[in-house]
């Protein structure tokens, strides 16, 4: 099956900068990969090289096996930008018929209509972009970037500017792509996010890729606290799999077991311990 | 074929959106009144006009105030092409307007062309109708008229529309004020280079007129320009013919049907370095 996304060896250098550096990264169909990385890390730069607007300095990138920034590879994807505009004077349903013509999409009044009501803007069909939030724009930019319903989506800090129920309906609608089929790479800051919608996750630092698995196996085993009748005791290296003979090798001492927790890591923990504590 | 005309409607309605042709129409009625208030004051006492010996006083007054006209109208035009252009590139990018755009399957070059286009679509009917209406203000109020009428107007359009093709170029390497500032130091430098031309043929120094001659061709909007003054009094014989060269919109340079086709060869040279230029740069 043809990856939605493939790079290998992507290495990207803005003179003596280098953002990526021999980056290898798959994109399933129908999968959703969150990007992580401290700012700088060159997760934007990935992106904009999938995306065509920045040529790589080695290495290549294909778009469902169509070499990036070609014609026919940006048929193929929707793209919102970490810093993006509209023109003002645009309102929301105009921004949507621009890029269904420039798309080539024949889904016409009916598809703008389902976009916009996926994102939450219904009510705001006639509005101009001047007169939304910050936070409406970005809903719209998600709208925009599904016009065509692309397999693959890149979304760079979709809920950057988000309220909590702003990203309530990203995180939705991300499910609701899932369900669909849509490939999904999606650059974001907010790891309790990533952690929910995500199928993988890849964490990019100095423009290298240093992690890379599902939430679940980044998520590794603390051990296992066990409260008894002697206080909380925490038991390194156990999993939960060892929670039954843990459990009852302490009854068999005499001990009255209260309660069993099995630690994981969260994915911030693991995303800390990945970066060492990078920003900038 | 459908992206072009999104595109240039694109681009066109952000000049409407943008008030440019709000400024730029109030700009050209303050121009047109100034103009015929001029004309009328000057034909109507024509008598008190001094031209050189041996010349025909409407004649001089006739083409020495559409000259005037014309440079009027390439300058109003070359303000409208810039500020349609300017931004195109660089400048939409740094406000993230650009970006949507260009990952849609339309082509960076289609873009350029798009934009140029649309630019050109607004600068062209703009630059005729000035040219049109300032030709009637002094033909009505003076009764003089060009010798040529069409071709004086297109090269001025075609003048308009180098510029802007120029301007788009720069807008993919520069902001949009350094962008704004070249462009109107070029079409500065190409109206001085056009006045020494003048100069020299009235000196009769080969010299200046030769030089005039090679900046006429670097930059042929201005080339072009030349040749429309002199086409208007292209069939302006003798003495009269002669000294109507030596004035500011004289157009004592002649460039032909070898500059006209080098203008149509220079923007087509423009438009593929602007798109070479563009395809390169990250955006």
């Amino acid at each position: 099956m043809t990856p939605a996304l493939e790079v290998r060896g992507l290495a990207k250098r803005y003179g003596a900068v280098e953002a990526l550096a021999g980056v290898d990264l798959v994109v399933g169909e129908g999968e959703l990969v969150g990007l992580l990385g401290p700012n700088g890390a060159g997760k934007s730069t990935l992106v904009k090289i999938a995306c065509g607007l920045v040529r790589p300095t080695r290495g290549e990138a294909t778009i469902c096996g169509l070499s990036a920034g070609s014609h026919e590879a940006r048929r193929k994807l929707g793209y919102l930008a970490e810093l993006f505009r509209f023109p003002g004077w645009y309102s929301a349903d105009e921004v949507l018929h621009l890029h269904q013509k420039l798309s080539g999409s024949a889904g016409g009044a009916q598809e703008r209509h389902e976009l916009l009501e996926l994102v939450g803007l219904t009510d705001a069909r006639d509005r101009r972009v001047e007169e939304m939030s910050k936070g409406m724009q970005q809903r719209l930019g998600v709208a925009q970037a599904l016009v065509g319903s692309p397999p693959l989506l890149l979304l760079d800090e979709p809920t950057s500017a988000l309220d909590p129920v702003g990203r309530r309906t990203v995180r939705t609608l991300l499910e609701e792509l899932r369900r669909r089929g849509t490939s999904v790479l999606l650059n974001s800051h907010l790891l309790s996010e990533i952690e929910l919608v995500c199928d993988r996750v890849a964490i990019l630092l100095d423009g290298r890729l240093v992690t890379e698995g599902s939430p679940a196996e980044l998520a590794r085993p603390r051990g296992v606290e066990v409260e008894t009748d002697e206080g909380t005791r925490l038991f390194e290296g156990k999993s939960r799999d060892d929670v039954p003979a843990l459990v009852a090798e302490l009854v068999a001492a005499g001990r009255k077991v209260y309660g069993v927790r099995v630690l994981t890591s969260t994915l911030e923990e693991t995303y800390l311990e990945a970066v060492g504590g990078a920003t900038s | 074929m459908i992206s072009v005309l999104t595109i240039a409607g694109y681009g066109l309605r952000e000049a409407l959106r943008r008030k440019v042709f709000a400024v730029v129409l109030l700009l050209t009625a303050a121009f047109l009144g100034l103009f015929w208030l001029a004309n009328h004051f000057v034909f109507e006492n024509l008598a008190n006009v001094g031209p050189p010996s041996g010349i025909d006083a409407r004649t001089f007054a006739g083409a020495f105030m559409f000259g005037l006209a014309m440079f009027g109208t390439l300058f109003l035009g070359v303000v409208l092409a810039i500020f349609l252009t300017i931004g195109v590139v660089r400048g939409d990018a740094e406000r993230g307007l650009l970006q949507p755009l260009i990952v849609r399957p339309v082509g960076r070059a289609t873009l350029l062309v798009s934009r140029w286009l649309g630019a050109v679509a607004v600068c062209a009917p703009y630059v005729g109708a000035v040219y049109i209406g300032t030709m009637l203000i002094t033909g009505l109020t003076g009764h003089w008229w060009p010798d040529h009428v069409v071709i004086p107007g297109v090269e001025l359009a075609a003048g308009v529309a180098l510029v802007a093709a120029l301007s788009l170029l720069g807008s993919i390497f520069l902001t949009s004020t350094a962008n704004g500032i070249a462009v109107f130091m070029i079409f500065g430098a190409g109206l001085v280079t056009g006045l020494l031309g003048t100069i020299g043929h009235a000196l009769n120094s080969l010299s200046l007129s030769h030089a005039a001659s090679i900046a006429a061709w670097l930059i042929p909007f201005e080339g072009l320009y030349q040749d429309a003054l002199r086409e208007i009094t292209a069939d302006t014989t003798g003495l009269t013919g002669f000294l109507l060269t030596l004035g500011p919109f004289g157009g004592g340079y002649t460039g032909g049907p070898g500059l006209r086709l080098w203008a149509i060869a220079y923007l087509v040279i423009v438009g593929v370095v602007a798109t070479l230029a563009f395809s390169r740069r990250d955006l």
